[in-house]
């Protein structure tokens, strides 16, 4: 079996006396597809806050690789190689598509005040680079006839793609998704799945994702983490947590 | 029928309220007495005239733009024509033309015309500055002037106390206003919005008090005067030169004329202007300058992608800070004075009122707007008395018809290969 990549411990979040999160386990292998799953205001939210550095978790660790990275600030978790997407989308929206994705490039590209100003040779290059790979990615996710449209005037479908290619464009090591098929056409929500097998086969990245829509976590999920009221429910396969008690409990109440 | 009707009277009536105390009222002064007295006949009729135009304008709202929008000649730009004026290869043409002509015209203008001219360039810097900061990373600043302040009194100050020129002074004046940007910057971090204004605004003030009351160094309230103008490489443009230093029409043989020095002013206010157009122009299609405007758009997503938005915050502020701290110095040159009356809140609403005019984030649009903002109030001095009434008719015009700014913004186009 692969590597751990992620592996979540004891993690809990305290909002003044709400413990929205308590002792939440999860672990990540390389190139698998984990599910979080549970119902509404379970805490699924505030778990991914708490792994992408949005919230400082009120106890347990987070270990990427090997590295604890509980409490770094968010924008050192995401150099970190761990990328998310947000549930309601947060595209620049009066930028175009392809300047969404030149600036989440900026890391890999030369920052030089200078060289910028006398648009150097190798500046001019890291340019071209980026807007090559851009490119790529708007043709993986289809938008390429959209690149100078405003991100957002694009369609709400088009939208979620273009932010998922946003973060595949900080060459990330785990993506996490949160609920990508809200608000999708059944027909969408097929493509978001080819998409997340893509990524997974053709570039290597481990994918951690909220969803709600049970035929997509069950098809594409290698693990499902359950979580009610802030607190682990189950953990195991997609076979064994459709057939556990507790969960189908938790979602549809007692009988 | 009837609430257009009471609409109607309202509105008349609030016409002879707002104008007749401020047209129907002359005070005098009579010795040392302020009277007050009624305004001649013909004023009254006017106001008069105005309130019944307006009880019909309100009464017959409907019927008049129903006939608007049926006229077909509409005094309306056609979408085209906007969009062509905003394309970026066009800007790039207009801005060559303008160069070529700004850089031509002063030797036929007239002297008052140049003087002005310069004026508008101290602007159109600080425009550019302040754009920076408000229209490209979104960060409302009210205390823009602070900076300004600071990069006068920079040179100013070393060059009464320690006699260092223009030109070695100017670098240093940026510098030092950019330091201010970049300490200001730091308490701000957190805020945004209003909050952020507010903050700002009462930065502005701390300065001008600041350098009002430390009367040793800055002479308080009387400034400091006499200070030296900036040298061609080192020939002055006076009538006679200082100590070891030589005229410039000496130097050339040529009749001394005091206009060369007006021309002169105006040029290096030109150089600098599009010195900072070229700088802000290369750092919108540079990775800082399109993080500042992700920082604008969603903050948060910023984060998500590894961007680290207090380096990006504390950029554009000392950014932004640097080319009012240029502007100043140049303003500090010009006038050979400088007083903290000259750095007061209206200084700081008119910069930003430029960049809003302009479109947010537009640079040409700031140079357009520069010139309207500064040239309307002085071709218009015989209505001087109604310049505020003005500004702000324009500034409701404006947000009724183009309130996106004269020459909005308009997204750089990126070629694809096919």
């Amino acid at each position: 079996m692969s590597r751990e990549i992620l592996k979540v411990e004891n993690l809990s979040m305290r909002f003044g006396g709400l413990l929205a999160v308590n002792g939440v386990a999860l672990s990540v292998k390389e190139k698998q597809v984990v599910a979080l799953i549970g119902p509404n205001g379970a805490g699924k939210t505030t778990v991914f806050n708490c792994l992408t550095g949005f919230y400082k978790p009120s106890g347990g660790s987070i270990m990427l690789d090997g590295e604890p990275i509980e409490g770094l600030p968010g924008h050192k978790i995401a150099l970190k190689g761990v990328v998310r997407t947000f549930q309601n989308v947060r595209l620049f929206k009066d930028m175009t598509a392809v300047e969404n994705l030149l600036i989440a490039q900026h890391r890999h590209l030369n920052t030089n005040f200078l060289a910028g100003l006398f648009k150097t040779p190798g500046f001019r290059k890291s340019e071209r680079e980026a807007m090559e790979f851009a490119e790529y990615w708007l043709d993986k996710v289809n938008l390429k006839a959209f690149a100078n449209r405003p991100a957002g005037t694009l369609a709400y479908g088009q939208q979620r793609r273009l932010e998922i290619a946003r973060c595949m464009m900080t060459r990330p090591r785990i993506l996490m998704l949160d609920e990508p098929a809200a608000g999708l056409n059944p027909k969408e929500t097929e493509d978001l799945k080819a998409l997340i097998s893509m990524l997974r086969e053709e570039h290597n990245v481990t994918v951690l994702l909220i969803e709600h829509d049970m035929k997509l976590v069950m098809s594409i999920s290698d693990h499902i983490v359950v979580i009610n009221q802030g607190t682990p429910l189950a953990d195991g396969t997609p076979e064994q947590i459709r057939d556990n008690p507790e969960v189908i409990k938790a979602y549809l109440g007692e009988a | 029928m009837t609430r257009n009707l009471k609409q109607a009277l309202f509105s008349a009536l609030l016409v002879w309220a707002v104008a007749y105390p401020v047209l129907g009222l002359k005070l005098t002064i009579v010795g040392i007495n302020l009277e007050v007295h009624g305004t001649s006949t013909a004023t009254l009729i006017t106001i008069a005239v105005c309130s019944v135009l307006m009880f019909l304008r309100v009464l017959f709202d409907q019927q008049i733009s129903s006939a608007w929008k049926s006229s077909p000649n509409m005094p309306v730009m056609p979408a085209k024509a906007s969009n062509f004026l905003t394309l970026p290869t066009t800007q790039r043409w207009i801005i060559i033309a303008l160069i070529v002509g700004a850089l031509v015209w002063p030797f036929f203008g007239s002297r008052g015309a140049v003087d002005i001219a310069t004026l508008v360039l101290i602007y159109v810097m600080l425009g550019l500055g302040l754009n920076i900061v408000v229209g490209l990373a979104g960060l409302l600043d009210l205390g823009y002037v602070g900076f300004y302040a600071v990069g006068a009194y920079s040179y100013a100050l070393l060059s009464h106390y320690y006699g260092l020129s223009f030109w070695i002074c100017l670098p240093i004046a940026g510098l030092m206003a950019a330091t201010f940007g970049f300490l200001l910057g730091f308490p701000v971090l957190r805020l945004r919005g209003d909050y952020l204004a507010i903050v700002t605004l009462g930065f502005g003030e701390i300065i001008r008090l600041f350098l009002r009351n430390l009367t040793d160094i800055t002479g308080g309230p009387n400034g400091i005067s006499n200070i030296e103008k900036p040298t061609f490489f080192g020939l002055t443009f006076e009538r006679k030169a200082a100590e070891g230093l030589q005229t410039f029409h000496e130097y050339f043989g040529l009749e001394y004329n005091s206009i060369n020095k007006v021309i002169f002013l105006y040029l290096v206010a030109l150089f600098l202007a599009l010195f900072a157009l070229f700088v802000i122009n290369r750092l919108l299609r540079m990775p800082l300058g399109r993080a500042w405007e992700a920082l604008r758009e969603d903050e948060i997503a910023c984060r998500a992608l590894g961007l680290n938005p207090t380096i990006i915050k504390l950029s554009a502020f000392t950014l932004g800070a640097c080319f009012a701290g240029f502007a100043g110095s140049f303003f500090a040159a010009r006038q050979g004075l400088v007083t903290p009356e000259s750095f007061t809140f209206i200084e700081s609403a008119t910069i930003l009122a430029i960049v809003v005019l302009g479109g947010m984030g537009s640079q040409l649009g700031v140079v357009l707007a520069a010139t309207v903002m500064i040239l309307l109030p002085e071709m218009m001095r015989e209505f001087s008395e109604y310049r505020m009434l003005m500004f702000g008719a324009l500034m409701v015009l404006m947000m009724i018809w183009r309130p996106q700014g004269l020459l909005p913004m308009q997204r750089p186009h990126m070629e694809l290969r096919k």
